[in-house]
């Protein structure tokens, strides 16, 4: 049992010091002007940027995933299949499914070449390399990670409380508004962390999909290890951005004390 | 509430999730290098498995994959019983951590450690680097599947065992090993699954003899699309979804 229990704590160790990681490339004196270069306009326009790209998505995603997640719900035995099917492609390389969607958008991809076969378009649409680019890549990247949690609170909502309101005469939209969504807000909070915490994140996406020019917080950071060679810049980035992600989910839990996170 | 607009929109929303795939997969048996079909042809498949970089880029992978599938799967599960016999706030919340620490993070974090243990040891970024890096972002997977199949099995079956004269080794390797196997497996899928598509994190710490298949797809997407990407790509789909189907019903039995 012993050694049972030594095993994972020797993991945590090497978890904690890998977490620590980011000052061992320092050399002294000891300083914050890291993080006080953070507050630059430039970098914080970044940092706004990445809040903003991170939250339209995640409400595409939710506005997007609550009704699927009431069909599978409502979808009786075929229930698991469905599930399977909206976990399916979140699995297979999200590598792939982002150069899918640079395939499908870019000036000679799939949507612009059939625009202008049916002469819809004279010039290709400038589809690649935007913020909205972007967005639908997150947004197609993290479906999944919000239908699960409302489908989760979905399952659980007893349907007599839907008869009830509507035997009271509530229309659809008020049973909908009033009754589904309160009851289910356990579910949305964990859809929204869920989908925002990687959002914020990513680098993938912008990096591939976004081009040079929707930098994200994620970009940032890389670009501070590799091509501008400033570990302590760097560092401080990931170190705030990792605070941040712990303060949402310190701010989730608080909000589901009794609901887990998966 | 409108009871045909639910399907037709859940129709929708399906093909969102599954029309970019299929159409990638479609153009890669398109005869033209360009996005216009010109007929049926395997020739970029037959270019994808004759191009040496990629061959030794998907034995690199594999390699990664299946040595961090194995010790990742076999920490993971000894987590997850450490955790089920005795609960480990520190424990699960690191691992709830490593879960939701942006890959970016995670990537920089290790090269950084990595950098600073090289400063003692002479070793460079190479293949062992990345293999540690997967078993490090793995074993939050494992350990949350094989707690989920840990649920279900009751704790008397072990006292048990130990009652009838086992030492706590044998009480875990004939009793409760054997009832959580198939939960096992299907962590030890998913883990080769997120080690074999990696990208971030493997970048950051690969050395110069350890290049990966996703690190080559992402060259190659960098420059433009290239048929021969779509062809890996719909093999890479291909084989990590029968993986992931795989998983999930060895999870449900």
């Amino acid at each position: 049992m012993l050694l049972l229990f030594a095993a994972p704590l020797t993991v945590i160790c090497f978890y904690s010091a890998m977490t620590r990681g980011p000052y061992g490339g320092f050399s002294l004196p000891w300083t914050l002007d890291s993080y006080g270069r953070l507050a630059d306009s430039l970098y914080f326009a970044i940092l706004l940027r990445s809040f903003w790209i991170a939250g339209v998505s995640t409400i595409f995603c939710l506005v997007l995933g609550f009704p699927l997640a009431l069909f599978i719900s409502r979808a009786g035995p075929r229930k698991n299949l469905y599930l399977t099917l909206v976990i399916l492609p979140f699995w297979t390389s999200f590598l792939v499914r982002t150069y899918a969607w640079m395939f499908l958008l870019r000036d000679t991809g799939l949507i612009n070449t059939v625009l202008q076969k049916t002469g819809l378009i004279h010039d290709p649409l400038p589809l690649l390399y935007n913020d909205g680019a972007v967005i639908v890549g997150l947004v197609y990247g993290f479906l999944p990670f919000t239908v699960l949690p409302l489908y989760a609170a979905l399952e659980r909502l007893d349907p007599n409380l839907l008869e009830a309101a509507a035997d009271l005469g509530a229309t659809p939209w008020h049973t909908l508004t009033r009754v589904v969504i309160p009851l289910c807000a356990p579910g949305i909070r964990a859809g929204t962390i869920l989908v925002f915490i990687p959002c914020l994140g990513a680098y993938l996406t912008p990096d591939l999909l976004g081009g040079g020019k929707s930098v994200m917080v994620g970009n940032l950071v890389q670009n501070q290890f590799t091509s501008s060679r400033d570990w302590p810049f760097g560092a401080a980035i990931s170190l705030t951005l990792m605070a941040l992600v712990m303060l949402l989910l310190l701010l989730f839990m608080r909000g589901n004390s009794e609901e887990g996170l998966l | 509430m409108k009871r045909r607009a639910l399907p037709v929109y859940a129709a929708a929303a399906f093909a969102f999730l599954y029309v970019p795939l299929i159409v990638l997969s479609a153009f890669s048996f398109n005869a033209s290098k360009f996005t216009v079909w010109e007929g049926f042809s395997l020739q970029w498949y037959a270019a994808a498995f004759h191009d040496p970089q990629l061959a030794e880029a998907t034995g690199n992978s594999l390699i990664i994959a299946v040595v961090a599938t194995l010790l990742s799967t076999v920490i993971g599960t000894l987590c997850a019983y450490g955790l089920w016999k005795r609960k480990s706030p520190l424990l699960a919340g690191s691992l709830y951590l490593s879960l939701v620490t942006p890959e970016i993070v995670a990537g920089i974090s290790l090269l950084a450690f990595f950098q600073w243990v090289f400063r003692f040891l002479h070793v460079r970024l190479g293949m062992h680097t990345v293999i540690l890096a997967h078993i490090s972002f793995s074993i939050a997977y494992v350990v949350i599947v094989v707690m989920a199949r840990l649920r279900t099995v009751d704790p008397k079956l072990e006292e048990a065992a130990l009652d009838l004269g086992a030492n706590e080794w044998g009480a875990f390797w004939h009793v409760t090993l054997p009832a959580i196997l198939p939960g096992v497996v299907a962590a030890a899928l998913l883990a080769f699954t997120v080690s074999f598509d990696d990208y971030v994190i493997t970048s950051l710490v690969a050395g110069v003899d350890s290049e990966t298949l996703p690190m080559v797809i992402y060259a190659f997407a960098r420059r433009g699309v290239n048929p021969v990407v779509n062809a890996i790509s719909a093999l890479i789909v291909f084989g990590l979804g029968v993986l992931i189907l795989l998983s999930q019903r060895l999870q449900k039995t």
